[in-house]
């Protein structure tokens, strides 16, 4: 699925900012309607803030291969109705304006952007999948020695690779989720640390060298980084007492679920429920195994999810066998749901959820989402 | 003297702290901008909380922080866009050479000139819209049109900062009759015509929003283009928040068409005075107002041939709107431009040569796209269900600056003597009546969440704020 950017004809005045605002050109007009070419726009949300009217701001989800094209959208008078044909997608978050749990303390964004970076300097490089697995998944903590970087747990950070690309421009900056808690790695340091996993197959299997994480993942102590940001204002955590967290993540999408799950753990706090379900190829290739392993089970309630071994099991199959312990607690009104992971996994995910919980799952969807208690992220 | 923290106080890429001299102009000038704006800002509203976007930085994210601040103490901040590296003039007899960083002698004069008369605008408008926030339909629009006025008060200190900063003991004088001329004033009026006009009512507000502020916007690209490239940073900047300006213009007429069109729907009537006795401004009064408010501003690019506008384009001063996108030779030695004459009685096209016709060619690109605008009103129009075409007004109708001013037009450009002028004269522009009744519909409305009749609620908050929010909270 594309979490396709659009602009709401019916609003917009076409005053131009976006398309000066765009580092990247995706945006593109003519006389009817100003659009965003979808095989451009990376989402990166530059354009957001400066537009005056809002109509900036509007997305759709759909199958990639239909993709509104450049040229539909500049014959548009309105935008088209979100699709209701993929029954999964009716209740994801994703098509309305995504909200912060309530009771979420308010993040920093976009302290530091692609003209003015933070350097941060390189503390470690750890593999944290088993050297024999064909992953290499690394925790690579970062250290902003004497300049502010405030974070909370959910929100990303971007990394500029150093050099320029192919047209000769600088690297535009690509984006990790923070692994950390709110007070950083170590308490009281300034760092943060990030999950990053060495891209060496494209989607398809084929060889293709991802240009940041293998730069990320080659990183030795004392080097330096360009990184801009914190990025993300509503995969948030919520702090109210009582609030519950369900957590849903294959591979590197761990990184927000280990932040959060970090912070419950210094809180010490006993009356919230943390539940996660996570899948990875195998257990070799699951991020973080060993130190998950070490959590009480009154704290955490864990479920791994293996697709190579274990009979080919999936997050969606856990999350079945649970329904028992599930169904309660999504219809507890403190109860909050991650899902972060491959794009592949929303729908069988949000599919299992609508199974566990019956006909009214739409209904209550609705109600997560308005509450800011639904938050997918995926890639 | 008041002194001023100028990293704290005064948001600016333009390293104010280090330049002791453009430091001592500006603290000099800051009280009397203050005691200005206490005297000729917003009537009665300077204790408000006032949810305002304020610029802190240039970038995407430094320049749209929102918060609820009193308008006194807005963080009026002097920002360029980033200076590129080896930006050459491109336009003009200069073409290919670098861009000024400092002003030419030969062309101190004529960038002063225009400098001083973009920057009178500003605190015109202000001047022109005092009184609006008495008779607000909304504590949304209340909060749209104080964050126009405080955006107007931002554009001149930029300009005062040029003027302080490149044009020494001129420029401060410059800078200092800026507070003093007075839009409307008998004695010491504001440079340009529009900007003496008085905005009496909200639907004027609109429209001036919509037609005389996009002229706002064409003349900053125009300058935007500038081989002084300290005014082309400072004019690309003014744009992001000029866009603001002609939303709310843009959007608060579609409003009221769109508040016309549900009543219309509702009596099912396109009777002008069964609407009018309903409480909303019925359609052909909303023409009128177009008309009005676009002929005043076609005025304001001056004469269709000028050889001022040449000069400023061959000296590199001013270029056209989209400069750089254009490909002709950007130099215009042999072209020429079709303007507008009147031989025996009708309208005729005339060749001209084209850098003598650049204030045409800038109308005529306003134009273009002030239709786009009014296209869209339409577009609330025939979704209502509603059978009536707003139209901009030929742009020979109601003119008083160029080959035209004194001629009769009707809207759609049929030469008019000046005795049917007169009869009908009614029916193109506002009457008496039409204003006063508009006048008369205006109340304020000021519970969070509520709208005046006449006026339909927006289709989004300011900042994704809910339809409740408050965004004026009253001392």
């Amino acid at each position: 699925m594309l979490h396709q950017h659009l602009i709401d004809p019916q609003i917009c005045i076409r005053c131009n900012t976006c398309e000066e605002t765009c580092p990247i050109g995706a945006i593109t007009h003519d006389s009817m309607n100003y659009v965003v070419a979808p095989d451009v726009c990376e989402g990166c949300q530059a354009c957001i803030s400066p537009c005056p009217t809002g109509a900036i701001d509007s997305w759709r989800d759909v199958p990639r291969s239909q993709a509104y094209p450049v040229a539909e959208q500049l014959l548009w008078d309105e935008l088209p109705a979100a699709k209701e044909a993929v029954a999964v997608s009716v209740t994801s978050p994703s098509q309305n304006a995504p909200r912060a749990p309530i009771s979420a303390a308010t993040p920093q964004c976009n302290l530091y952007g692609p003209t003015n970076p933070i350097l941060a300097a390189v503390m470690g490089n750890y593999r944290v999948t088993d050297a024999g697995s064909a992953s290499d998944t690394r925790h690579i903590v970062l250290n902003f020695c004497a300049l502010p970087f405030p974070v909370l747990e959910g929100q990303s950070l971007g990394v500029i690779v150093p050099g320029l690309d192919a047209q000769g421009r600088p690297h535009h900056a690509r984006q990790y989720s923070i692994a950390s808690p709110r007070d950083g790695e170590r308490p009281g340091y300034n760092n943060v640390a990030l999950t990053v996993k060495r891209v060496e197959f494209d989607h398809d299997g084929r060889p293709a060298r991802g240009l940041a994480s293998n730069y990320l993942c080659d990183l030795q102590r004392g080097d330096s980084v360009q990184v801009v940001g914190p990025f993300g204002s509503t995969f948030l955590m919520p702090n109210a007492p009582g609030s519950h967290l369900l957590m849903i993540c294959t591979g590197t999408g761990s990184a927000p679920m280990r932040a959060m799950t970090e912070r419950r753990r210094r809180l010490h706090n006993t009356d919230s429920r943390l539940m996660l379900f996570f899948g990875a190829r195998t257990r070799a290739e699951l991020p973080y195994f060993g130190p998950l392993m070490n959590l009480p089970p009154d704290f955490i309630d864990l479920n791994f999810a293996f697709s190579r071994t274990d009979g080919g099991c999936y997050v969606q199959d856990r999350l079945r066998e649970r329904a028992g312990t599930l169904l309660p607690l999504l219809h507890d009104p403190g109860t909050h749901i991650y899902v972060c992971g491959l794009k592949t996994m929303e729908a069988g995910v949000l599919q299992a959820l609508a199974d566990i919980v019956g006909p009214s799952w739409p209904q209550l969807a609705n109600t997560l989402i308005t509450q800011g208690r639904m938050h997918i992220e995926v890639y | 003297m008041s002194s001023i923290d100028y990293s704290e106080k005064i948001p600016n890429n333009v390293g104010l702290s280090q330049d002791k001299g453009l430091q001592r102009a500006l603290e000099h000038w800051q009280p009397g901008f203050l005691s200005w704006w206490q005297d000729m800002g917003p009537d009665g509203s300077q204790n408000f909380d006032v949810y305002l976007r304020t610029a802190v930085s240039v970038d995407p994210q430094g320049w749209a922080q929102f918060a609820h601040v009193k308008m006194p103490s807005y963080r009026w901040g002097i920002f360029l866009n980033p200076q590129q590296a080896d930006r050459r003039i491109h336009f003009g007899a200069h073409k290919g050479e670098p861009v000024w960083q400092e002003v030419p002698g030969e062309h101190r004069a004529n960038l002063r000139r225009i400098i001083v008369t973009q920057g009178d605008t500003e605190p015109a408008s202000v001047e022109q819209q005092r009184h609006l926030g008495l008779t607000a339909p909304s504590l949304y629009d209340l909060r749209n049109l104080f964050q126009v006025n405080v955006e107007e008060g931002r554009h001149l200190w930029a300009m005062v900062y040029l003027l302080h900063k490149y044009f020494g003991r001129d420029g401060r004088e410059e800078g200092d009759a800026l507070l003093q001329r007075r839009s409307g004033d008998v004695d010491n009026p504001r440079i340009l015509g529009a900007f003496n006009e008085r905005t009496p009512d909200w639907l004027s507000f609109f429209m001036f929003t919509y037609f005389t502020d996009r002229d706002g916007k064409f003349q900053l690209c125009a300058l935007a283009e500038s081989g002084f490239d300290p005014l082309a940073r400072t004019c690309r900047f003014m744009l992001t928040e000029e866009a603001h300006h002609m939303f709310v213009g843009e959007s608060g007429v579609a409003r009221t068409i769109a508040r016309t069109c549900a009543v219309m729907n509702e009596l099912k009537t396109d009777d002008p005075l069964r609407l009018r006795a309903a409480g909303v401004i019925d359609l052909p009064t909303i023409q009128r107002y177009l008309n009005f408010h676009f002929s005043v501003t076609v005025d304001l690019f001056g004469a269709d041939q000028s050889s001022n506008a040449a000069i400023f384009y061959n000296a590199g001063l001013k270029g056209r709107y989209e400069e750089s996108k254009r490909d002709d030779d950007h130099q215009l030695g042999d072209q020429s431009y079709d303007i507008l004459t009147v031989q025996e009685g009708q309208l005729k096209g005339q060749q001209v040569p084209m850098l003598n016709a650049l204030n045409e060619v800038l109308r005529d690109d306003y134009i273009k796209d002030s239709v786009g605008g009014v296209n869209r009103w339409n577009k609330v129009i025939e979704r209502a269900g509603v059978e009536f075409l707003l139209k901009t007004p030929h742009k020979a109708f109601n003119r008083r600056i160029g080959s035209m001013s004194g001629l009769r037009f009707s809207p759609s450009g049929e030469v008019l003597n000046e005795a049917r002028w007169q009869e009908l004269q009614d029916q193109f522009l506002p009457s008496v009546d039409d204003r006063a009744f508009v006048h008369g519909l205006m109340g304020r409305v000021v519970l969070p969440g509520q709208f005046a009749g006449w006026i339909a609620p927006p289709p989004l908050g300011i900042n994704k704020q809910s339809a409740d929010f408050e965004y004026v909270r009253f001392a």
